[in-house]
């Protein structure tokens, strides 16, 4: 970890003030350096930092995985970057309104000299308050952006009634239970909240209430994104999780945008954290279960068409 | 247990120089082989010409923009930067502009042809310069990331994803693609023009011979089993073998007759860390090999004997290589800024 340049990814659909967002940052005072990769040049306009303008190609791995794309524009500039170290502290990739975060993401997975030297740090989603639902209902690619977020940005909640943002950030928990949220007017929140927040805000987990995801509770079309967290009180057998999931991820990786989770291996003094995009995972031991802290091991699946009990009986098989 | 001697060392005669950034591109500058100047073209978006560091010159070509390519043909140097420029660096510093990107984009590749041609490209825009200073462009179907000049005639071949296209700047003649599906990073032509070799994004060659039609399976040459991508290609100055980075040794691929199908590659200079720069002898098949932990082996392809130029550094991975025309004198770059300048012993 220590080493890699952190990159932040902006999403977001059309409107939703990604480049204020992206303003606000490089704007606001700071001691840090950032290298900005963007689409369209001209609304930002910073003097110290290094603006590159980025064409999304998405490129298909030619390893028969159809899920596994790649940026190719992103290896390159990345790759470009990486030779003029010591200019800046962080990259921030920012995207179209219409873009797939998925490429975005699995670049730094499959990658192997982009992986070696930088890290994602968090997919930052900014979403419009007033105009959500909407889009979660005729733009697909809105869902996606919010299914994948580390973290969301609900930006534009003076446009809205206190019982309308209740209801969008409860459909947004539906999608997305994992990711962290900050309600905002102008995406004004502290820079620390969306930059450098190293392994993906994961600690969310740990918060999210197990039973928040109950069936029943809205109806689903065949297609629709959901997600699902479970915890099991204890540890679990790394022997028995590492096949599973890696198995999962195979099978069902084109159906899987996200999964996530904190465990508690048997033995292991230190928290196993894991990440995956699609059929693509990462895991890492990182800091000690603290003393008085319960070691408990959660996960979080965010998808489509993913079969609820079968992923809660495999999960649970797990334990130790 | 490794019962070879260890490798006899050259490193006594390596002065070393200070580039301070990352080095791009190493190169020898000027019309007289004999005289040629030594040139270092560095990330900052400067180049560092001559040898001792008193006769050094620093040439600044892109300024704080950065330059992000280089290559070198007929004793001149051409860069391309972060502020969409293509320059022309000659051995006394002169710094000229060929051309210059409309929209001032990142330059993704640069070649030149040896006679006094050049192309580059910013994303899918290729531009082709003749040596007359005339301008051509074309849209490839997605970014051109390598660009190689056919050995004769003005033809260029340009990898982007999913194959390479042909293309004449100056005449009429529709370009002709060569599909393969992925992405194609680097390009380059043999000597004698009868292959085209492209690295790819899965740590894999690829291959046409010309002869053949491109639809046709055998026109298709699959070189695979590079634990990372190949980013470095160099050709025995008789075209006959192909020396490639990308695996903890360097990989030779045989290109005598009808190429290297069926054959197996070479190897030389295995070691535990990865090789990232080659570079072929101008007259023998002896290659300068860097590698991924600061090492550079001379490597005799004939015995596989190996001589030292510079020992393990930690943090200071070869990134640039280059023979002067003799093959009697070798300038190198890595990614720390350290360079160096090895001159063989009479």
């Amino acid at each position: 970890m220590s080493g890699k340049i952190p990159v932040t990814v902006l999403t977001g659909y059309l409107g939703a003030g990604k480049t204020t967002l992206l303003n606000r940052i490089l704007s606001e005072p700071h001691d840090k350096k950032y290298a900005v990769i963007v689409n369209e040049f001209g609304e930002i306009g910073i003097d110290n930092d290094l603006v590159v303008g980025a064409d999304e190609e998405v490129f298909e791995m030619n390893n028969g995985c159809i899920c596994c794309t790649v940026r190719g524009d992103l290896i390159r500039i990345i790759d470009g970057l990486m030779k003029r170290k010591g200019k800046f502290d962080a990259i921030i990739v920012e995207t179209t309104g219409l873009a797939d975060p998925a490429p975005v993401a699995q670049t730094f997975f499959m990658d192997q000299d982009v992986g070696e030297r930088a890290r994602l740090d968090a997919v930052v989603t900014v979403a419009d308050a007033r105009w959500l639902l909407e889009r979660l209902v005729d733009a697909p690619e809105a869902k996606n952006q919010i299914a994948f977020a580390d973290v969301i940005v609900l930006n534009k909640i003076d446009l809205v009634t206190p019982a309308e943002l209740e209801a969008v950030e409860a459909r947004i928990r539906l999608l997305n239970p994992a990711a962290k949220l900050h309600r905002t007017t102008k995406c004004a929140l502290p820079i620390a909240d969306v930059m450098d927040r190293n392994a993906f805000d994961l600690d969310r987990i740990l918060e999210i209430e197990p039973d928040f995801l109950e069936e029943g509770h809205h109806h689903h079309h065949a297609d629709d994104i959901r997600s699902m967290s479970f915890e099991i009180k204890g540890d679990v057998d790394p022997d028995k999780f590492m096949p599973w999931i890696q198995d999962l991820t195979q099978v069902q990786g084109p159906d899987i945008l996200r999964c996530k989770g904190i465990l508690a291996f048997k033995n292991e003094p230190k928290r196993f954290v894991f990440q995956g995009v699609h059929m693509l995972l990462d895991g890492d031991l990182q800091r000690n279960w603290h003393d008085g802290e319960t070691r408990v091991s959660r996960a979080v699946f965010i998808g489509r068409n993913l079969d609820r009990d079968a992923i809660r009986k495999g999960f649970f098989a797990t334990a130790a | 247990m490794n019962l070879s001697p260890p490798p006899v060392s050259l490193t006594q005669h390596v002065a070393s120089l200070e580039a301070g950034e990352h080095v791009i591109a190493a190169a020898w500058l000027g019309s007289t082989p004999a005289l040629a100047t030594p040139a270092l073209a560095l990330s900052g978006g400067a180049v560092m010409l001559g040898g001792a560091s008193a006769a050094q010159v620093r040439a600044e070509v892109h300024g704080d923009a950065g330059l992000l390519v280089a290559t070198a043909s007929n004793g001149q140097l051409f860069t391309g930067g972060g502020d969409g420029r293509i320059c022309s660096v000659a051995a006394d510093g002169l710094v000229t502009e060929l051309a210059r990107d409309a929209k001032g984009g990142w330059i993704d590749a640069v070649a030149a042809s040896g006679n006094g041609a050049i192309a580059f490209s910013v994303g899918k825009r290729v531009t082709a310069r003749d040596d007359k200073g005339n301008l051509k462009t074309f849209e490839a179907p997605s970014t051109a990331q390598g660009l190689s000049f056919a050995p004769k005639g003005y033809r260029l071949a340009m990898a982007h994803y999913n194959g390479v296209t042909l293309w004449f700047p100056n005449t009429e003649t529709a370009p002709q693609f060569l599909e393969w599906k992925g992405a194609h990073l680097d390009a380059s032509f043999s000597a004698d023009g009868r292959f085209v070799v492209t690295s790819m994004q899965e740590n894999a060659l690829h291959g046409w011979r010309l002869a053949y039609k491109p639809t046709d399976k055998v026109a298709h040459m699959r070189m695979s089993g590079y634990p990372a991508k190949t980013r470095s290609f160099s050709w025995s100055h008789d075209g006959s073998w192909l020396a490639t980075s990308g695996a903890e040794a360097v990989i030779i691929w045989p290109f005598q007759g009808d190429g290297p199908m069926g054959k197996p590659p070479r190897e030389c200079g295995v070691r535990r860390s990865k090789v990232t720069q080659v570079a072929f002898h101008p007259g023998a098949y002896v290659i300068a090999a860097g590698y991924e932990d600061g090492c550079i082996l001379l490597l005799r392809l004939t015995d596989g004997s190996e001589l030292l130029a510079r020992p393990a550094v930690k943090d200071s991975a070869v990134t640039a290589i280059a023979w002067d025309k003799a093959g009697k004198r070798l300038i190198f770059g890595c990614e720390d800024g350290q360079a160096g300048l090895l001159t063989l012993p009479a």
